[in-house]
């Protein structure tokens, strides 16, 4: 293995082949965490490989020395950003080990949960997309919107990111049915600036419900918007229009996620392939484009946040009373030994675990199946015989994020 | 078959298809609400996967390896698996089959499904780095994610000890 090891090492492209090879990244505001190594005969890029690992911390071999319950903090660390959509399938392939169901007020307050988080990644996607276009515009916007949908996420998890909120068999801590009415106050004059609409004292009280509605219908006013500002902009159009063009057969043969397989036509999606939690009763169109290119992502990621909006609508006014988690010890809990294999549709795209428990505290095994890490695979497939200047649109439209893949 | 839930016919012609044409080599199918799981021999695996592939598994999901040497029923061996998934056949698409096989831990080399499922190249990779299997016949074995220096045995077996842990 030493000498195959040895020869493996050598076979980075550098110094070989005809053109010039450079380094596209790893600095934080290019690629994030990430290098690609390009290849390219004047501007036409030849051969681009990545080269994930900056920030790999071993998420999977950590796993095998914490319990099963102090594995929740570590394994949403990768994708702070998205910390409901990382965790979701851990927690159901636990519980499918332990062979428990969670009570119905958990199912929806993960799935809201969870919607919100997409929500929140999406904005990100447009932020970070929208940058490296040369819009700053989106980015500053972006962030200044997500910033209620964070104040709704720490609201009900306690915390702006990384939450920890699911555990298996539930969740961490009830919704409160107060919000503090200083929350309300500020969100209200934002409130009536984005949309022109004065909500009344009774409509828009501290009533849990009704903030959350309300928060739903700005960002929904607010996403008429970015329509204008990103998807209409011919700037936008121009840089994403054809530039990394997936056919429905590509996508499914290198098994690519999320928005890049829904936007070359192929309508995937756990939520409704194979529905969890509260998903199997709530109603919402999954958005399939047949373009296949850096535009037609973008369209789909902002259908996607439409539609979020939609599910988090139906789950406010359905959330059932009762209890939010099993009974059980709250950090030493018993999982039989076995194999389990579980998938939830996270924002970057579906998202699986395969767990192997021994039957002692500690899991045996933990498998993460990142939604990046698969789409890795799309880099060097869509980039050769494209331009240098299109590398950000093929790197930035298929809602990647660094820290994931390499876990 | 363990568990009995109602499967999807086509997918009851599949492990059907599998029992059918590999005989002995297929050590056993588990389908429950857990898992999929279609266990075959070693040399069993292209086979297998050309079978899952041709009939609308068009891509894998992840490959996983498993170091079974810590397990309370240890065994000598590395568990490979691959975790294919259908996005073509809308029938099949609920379902992840787990395609695994067992290959010796001192020696583990197993041939590559790059060319039955091009999306297991990154995963192969992967797995080869931190469990130490060689993929015969991949177009690029070389490190993903660990670093050029790592000289120690790959990380993700039993016998590996992270510095300032036990």
């Amino acid at each position: 293995m030493q000498a195959e090891d040895r020869e493996a090492r050598e076979l980075y492209i550098y110094d070989t082949g005809e053109g010039l090879v450079f380094s596209y990244g790893p600095q934080h505001p290019g690629t994030g965490h990430f290098r690609l190594i390009v290849r390219v005969l004047g501007d036409t890029v030849l051969e681009a490989e990545p080269d994930p690992g900056f920030v790999h911390r071993g998420e999977e071999k950590m796993c095998e020395s914490k319990t099963w319950i102090t594995n929740i903090p570590h394994l949403e660390r990768p994708v702070i950003l998205d910390s409901a959509g990382i965790l979701y399938p851990y927690c159901l392939a636990v519980e499918k080990l332990m062979g428990v169901e969670p009570p119905p007020r958990a199912k929806y307050l993960r799935a809201l949960m969870a919607e919100l988080n997409r929500i929140g990644s999406h904005f990100y996607y447009f932020a970070l997309y929208g940058v490296f276009l040369g819009l700053p515009t989106p980015f500053l916007w972006c962030f200044g919107d997500r910033e209620f949908i964070v104040d709704l996420v720490q609201f009900i998890g306690g915390q702006r990111i990384t939450h920890s909120y699911f555990v298996p068999g539930g969740v961490r801590n009830d919704v409160l049915a107060r919000v503090p009415p200083k929350l309300v106050q500020h969100f209200r004059t934002w409130y009536t600036e984005a949309t022109g609409k004065r909500p009344s004292e009774s409509e828009l009280t501290d009533d849990f419900r009704k903030y959350a509605l309300h928060v739903a219908d700005f960002i929904d006013s607010r996403l008429d918007y970015y329509w204008d500002l990103i998807l209409d902009n011919s700037i936008f159009i121009s840089r994403t229009r054809g530039v990394g063009r997936l056919t429905p057969e590509e996508a499914a043969a290198l098994g690519a996620v999320g928005v890049t397989i829904r936007a070359s036509g192929l309508k995937r999606d756990v939520r409704v392939d194979e529905p969890y939690d509260a998903y199997s009763e709530v109603k919402f169109e999954v958005p399939v484009l047949t373009d296949g290119d850096g535009y037609a992502r973008a369209v789909v990621a902002f259908r996607e946040m439409k539609e979020s909006l939609k599910i988090i609508r139906q789950l406010i006014e359905g959330l059932p009373d009762g209890p939010f988690k099993l009974k059980q010890h709250p950090i030493n809990i018993r999982v039989p030994a076995g194999e389990s294999f579980a998938r939830a549709e996270a924002a970057h795209g579906e998202m699986a675990y395969y767990i192997r428990s021994d039957g002692s505290d500690k899991p045996y095994r933990v498998r993460i199946l990142a939604p990046s890490f698969r789409n890795l695979i799309v880099i060097p497939y869509t980039g050769r015989g494209k331009r240098i200047a299109d590398i950000p649109v093929i790197y930035w439209s298929n809602n990647f994020w660094p820290v994931e893949w390499d876990r | 078959m363990s568990g009995e839930q109602s499967v999807n016919p086509k997918l009851a012609a599949i492990l059907e298809r599998l029992k059918q044409v590999l005989g002995d080599k297929l050590k056993g199918v588990t389908v429950d609400k857990k898992i999929i799981k279609v266990e075959v021999a070693s040399g069993a695996l292209v086979e297998a996967a050309a079978i899952l592939k041709e009939m609308g598994f068009d891509h894998v999901k992840g490959v996983t390896g498993v170091d079974l040497i810590a397990l309370k029923q240890s065994e000598n061996a590395i568990e490979l698996i691959y975790h294919a998934g259908a996005y073509l056949d809308n029938d099949l698409a609920p379902y992840v089959v787990n395609l695994a096989t067992k290959l010796p831990r001192d020696k583990p080399v197993s041939p590559s499904l790059v060319k039955v499922w091009p999306s297991a190249e990154y995963h192969e990779r992967e797995t080869y780095e931190m469990l130490g299997v060689v993929f015969e016949g991949h177009p690029k074995l070389k490190r993903l994610l660990l670093p050029e220096w790592w000289s120690d045995i790959p990380p993700l077996r039993k016998d590996y000890r992270p510095p300032g842990r036990e």
